[in-house]
């Protein structure tokens, strides 16, 4: 068991974990993070990504000990004094989710792509956006609601 | 009536109604916050957790199990095998058998002394955490002796190989439909006979190769069998049949089982199944008395639920040099995998009615041998049945305008169903009950540019580029909304096809609606609210719809199927009506009228011709009270309806799929995709637009994707995301989308399914450019999925080019080229 220290969605947090422990398992089993989903075994699907130190990773690809000092962001830290995230806003407006299971990750991800790139082009993200797999909508809707927090300023 | 959406703009609906509008969804504020109820998500004390050691061959006998290194693993709390539950494990139902004489194997849980694909599930780990489950399962030592696998769809029909050797064969089932005997049409065989000699007989054989439905959440079960009731949360599409069948199998009372199917991260057909490990789970959690869970990786779900499609298609098509369909004659072999899963018998069934699509063909005959093999078990996915007869009848008919060398929609228009002929009853004996394809193509042409782009390809064809386009047609109808109850008992399916719905009036005037139809992903709770909000005359954010839970929604037939809208709302409207039925003498006693004076427009309860009214709410709260109710009325609004309906529902649509194909490289891009559906009225065109692109994008996967490819031992080679292609958000375009509306006569809101429309639609379009890109060229079919591997070595093949050997010797276990007479069939683009 190895201790590590680490803020999550705004609380700091302290625990044993073993070192083979994924950060994803460590957000849904130790700290009960369960809006963080895992999708699949090999880092292909995207559900399960957040924010470490700022910047979205695939949290099935990275040991809770690596987390060690960093903090993290999860879907259920993105929402701010009770007021969701443009992003959120913009998937619920734009019909960017169907079963939902993606969608944590697909929203984790929107917002660091528009971080990083505050007015895409459509194509532009639609790349940012391959590492995050959905079976439901055809990514159509996911895109227009990129697009639409790009609009409303969604960057911030 | 058929409306195009400029016309429906001119005539603005109402704004006061809910129906139509693009409401928000009630069920995105949880999801986007990740406040969800993911059946993993749940933890009990005392939980116990499951590993499953699976069998990494596809046929064997097992001769030893060594358990002992496994249960002295930390924290394993017990090891069972096939053999230590075999007189209780029971075996998993097949609902559907299509024949009295339907062959079908035992299907145990845990296999017992054989395994019969790869992936079956061989001894179970019961442990308490997940990691030392599955620590464990690593720590089994099984020894096999491995036997001969049937993998070869065509070869297994032959019986070279038995997949279950003690059944002496491997054909399950034979089952047809011929016109002449249902008296529906005339003899098939005459038709192409006499077209031989004067006419056009176009042959194909087309490949549905086998796919995996992938839904994005693994499958996960949580059993409590706390005290007398046995709960089980499952990520399932049919909580209610579920709980029926575990009650069925394990002798339970069905009383004392309640199924929980929380928020489930999508189906597809891939969740309408009874698994070995939800039968496990509940197996274990009554053994040892506590909470068992059990989530599957990702891994394990791509190589042991269930998988679809797979069929060789054998198709003639005649017809008089016209273009005038005469006959049309299907033999289909459909692979079962090795067990004859809950529906999987029946899904090339639910093909058989719909190879003759839109169109009026005089004769027609449907064959299909099912066959069991040692791969995954096949059953439903998205359209099931469905998109494997679109498919053929939409390639053939691009055949057919090929052979006579005229635009795809000219024999189309000449078969088609005129919309002044509706309701019409087809050679396989439907009655579609409305319809205008000719409005829906129209619509579909305009949008699509048609005309431009058909004058773009001639230009780069005349030009020899190097990339050329190709443009695709399907002109679709299906039949969906399962199912009329009558008609699945003469198909000798095991339950029928009805829904319930129950409506509460709560004393504030709000309302809980109560539906069997169990969401997982498709909007129920917004679509069902707007529909009772107009129907009741109450506010959409009033109506609260509950589901997906056997005791608070206790009867239902689930979904799959596109039914939930056209028969579990159907019944929604027909127990809110029954609220209003039972409101009426209420009012009319409060209000001192006679009840024959009572109306009840927009949530009020009014006398004729007064101003005197009361509003609904007031009626419920008056009913709680039930101080002052007429004599002999009961004090409750609260109705039940269970609604059978009489006939399916008939979606069409005409899709267009514009293919660039570079000739050198085989590499296909996409370029544009426009289609015109009429799914009759629409509830909310939001919902509605989602679906349809994300069953578009599911069918074009089958075209230019996926496939779950085996190799000669019987393993799964596309075992994980790395292999098995779904596509991404980069892959993907935007589609250019509209409607028609021609409203379903069978249904009180006009309504027709939409959930698998666009996989239905969208793979003949697909492959129908990619090859029209290249026809040119010689090339006339190209083996779904159309990779550049398979494109170019089309192209190749058509050019008598000699490099196509080398090709296919380097990847021999990707295909399976040969035609059904063991011929190499050079038209494929297999290698």
């Amino acid at each position: 068991m190895t201790r590590i220290n680490l803020t999550v969605d705004g609380s700091k947090v302290s625990d044993d974990v073993e070192p083979r422990m994924l950060l994803v398992q460590y957000l849904r089993e130790k700290l009960g993070k369960t809006g963080t989903v895992i999708g699949c075994d090999t880092s292909n699907c995207g559900a399960c990504t957040v924010h470490l130190d700022g910047t979205s990773v695939k949290s099935c690809n990275v040991l809770a000990v690596q987390a060690d000092g960093s903090e993290v962001t999860t879907i259920e830290g993105l929402a701010q004094d009770g007021e969701l995230h443009q992003v959120q806003k913009s998937f619920r407006e734009c019909h960017g989710l169907q079963c939902g299971f993606c969608t944590p990750g697909m929203i984790m991800q929107s917002v660091d792509l528009l971080k990083e790139n505050p007015h895409p082009t459509e194509q532009e993200i639609r790349v940012g956006l391959e590492g995050n797999l959905c079976r439901c909508t055809g990514y159509h809707n996911i895109v227009k609601s990129v697009q639409h927090a790009a609009a409303q300023g969604g960057a911030q | 009536m058929t409306l195009t959406e400029d016309e429906m703009t001119q005539t603005a609906p109402d704004s006061t109604l809910e129906i139509g509008k693009d409401r928000r969804r009630k069920e995105d504020q949880r999801l986007i916050t990740g406040r969800t109820r993911w059946t993993d998500n749940l933890t009990l004390p005392g939980m116990l957790h499951l590993a499953m050691v699976r069998s990494p061959f596809a046929h064997a006998t097992i001769t030893n199990i060594d358990k002992s290194a496994a249960e002295a693993s930390p924290n394993v709390v017990r090891v069972i095998t096939g053999a230590d539950v075999a007189d209780e494990q029971g075996g998993l139902p097949n609902a559907w058998p299509i024949t009295p004489d339907q062959v079908t194997p035992n299907h145990p849980p845990i296999a017992v002394d054989r395994v019969v694909f790869a992936g079956e599930i061989v001894a179970v780990i019961v442990a308490r955490s997940a990691a030392e489950a599955r620590d464990a399962a690593e720590l089994v030592d099984i020894d096999y002796d491995e036997l001969p696998a049937a993998l070869d769809l065509k070869e297994a029909a032959e019986d070279k190989v038995l997949a279950h050797p003690e059944l002496g064969t491997n054909k399950s089932a034979f089952w047809r439909f011929d016109s002449e005997e249902a008296g529906t049409g005339g003899n098939v065989d005459q038709a192409i006979a006499k077209a031989r000699t004067d006419g056009i007989v176009i042959e194909r054989e087309y490949r549905q190769q086998r796919l995996i439905p992938a839904f994005m959440e693994p499958r996960s079960t949580v059993v409590d069998p706390t005290g007398e009731q046995i709960t089980m949360w499952s990520s399932t599409q049919i909580p209610h049949i579920l709980k029926f069948l575990l009650a069925a199998v394990t002798g339970v009372s069905e009383s004392k089982i309640r199924v929980i199917a929380p928020d489930v991260g999508g189906g597809f057909g891939g969740k309408l199944q009874t698994t070995p490990e939800e039968f496990i789970t509940f197996l274990v959690a009554r053994q040892v008395g506590k909470p068992v869970k059990y989530t599957e990786t990702r891994s394990e779900s791509l190589m042991a639920a269930h998988h679809g499609r797979d069929q060789w298609q054998k198709l003639t098509l005649s017809a008089e040099k016209d273009g005038t369909v005469t006959g049309f004659k299907v033999e289909l072999l459909a692979d079962l995998g090795s067990h004859v899963s809950l529906v999987g018998g029946g899904v090339p069934v639910l093909g058989a009615f719909m190879f003759n699509a839109i169109y009026k063909f005089p004769a027609y005959q449907f064959n299909c041998q099912t066959v069991l093999t040692n791969k995954t078990w096949t059953d439903a996915y998205r359209g099931a049945g469905r998109p494997e007869a679109t498919y053929a009848i939409e390639r053939i008919m691009d055949e057919l305008a090929a052979e006579l060398g005229v635009d795809p929609f000219e024999v189309r228009e000449k078969n088609w169903i005129k919309h002044e002929e509706f309701p019409f009853t087809t050679v396989a004996g439907l009655e579609y009950d409305s319809g205008n394809y000719e409005a829906a193509t129209a619509r579909a042409k305009e949008l699509f540019g048609y005309d431009e782009l058909r004058a773009e390809q001639k230009r780069r064809r005349d030009a020899g580029d190097q990339v050329q386009l190709g443009i695709g047609v399907s002109t679709f109808t299906e039949m969906c909304g399962l199912a009329p109850s009558r008609v699945l008992g003469s198909l000798d399916y095991g339950a029928g096809g009805w829904e319930h719905a129950s409506v509460r009036m709560l004393p504030t005037g709000k309302v809980e609606v109560l539906t069997g139809a169990s969401a997982h992903g498709q909007g129920h709770e917004t679509a069902f609210s707007q529909i009772v909000a107009d129907r009741l005359g109450v506010a959409f954010e009033d109506v609260e719809v509950l589901h997906g839970d056997t005791m608070v929604s206790h009867k239902g037939l689930d979904t799959y199927g596109s039914r939930s809208l056209v028969v579990g709302g159907e019944a929604i409207v027909k127990a809110a009506d029954k609220v209003i039925e039972k409101a009426k003498p209420i009012a009319a006693h409060l209000l001192e009228a006679s009840v024959d004076d009572i109306e009840f427009n927009a949530g009020r309860f009014s006398v004729k011709g007064t101003d005197q009214g009361l509003a609904m709410a007031e009626i419920a709260l008056a009913t709680f009270a039930a101080h002052n109710l007429p004599d002999g009325v009961e004090p409750s609004l609260d109705s039940d309806a269970t609604f059978d309906p009489v006939n399916f529902n008939y979606p069409h649509g005409t899709h267009l799929c514009a293919m660039e194909v570079d000739t050198e490289t085989g590499e296909v891009t996409m370029r544009k995709y426009a289609a015109c559906d009429d799914i009759g009225n629409i509830i909310n065109p939001l919902i509605v637009s989602g679906q349809l692109h994300g069953g578009l994008v599911q069918g074009i996967a089958q075209a230019l994707w996926e496939e779950a490819v085996y190799d000669d031992s019987g393993t799964l080679v596309t075992g994980s995301f790395v292999d098995y292609l779904l596509p991404t958000a980069a892959d993907t375009i935007s589609f250019d989308l509209d409607h028609t509306t021609s409203p379903a006569t069978t249904n009180t809101l006009g309504t027709k399914g939409v959930g698998e429309a666009g996989t239905i639609a969208s793979t003949p379009a697909v492959v129908n450019a990619v090859v029209d890109a290249v026809r040119h060229l010689g090339v006339t079919d190209v083996r779904m999925p159309c990779t550049p591997e398979r494109v170019w070595k089309a192209i190749n093949d058509a050019r008598g080019g000699a490099q196509a050997e080398t090709v296919g010797a380097a990847a021999p276990h990707f295909d399976e080229s040969t035609g059904m007479d063991g011929t190499v069939d050079r038209t494929s683009g297999g290698n």
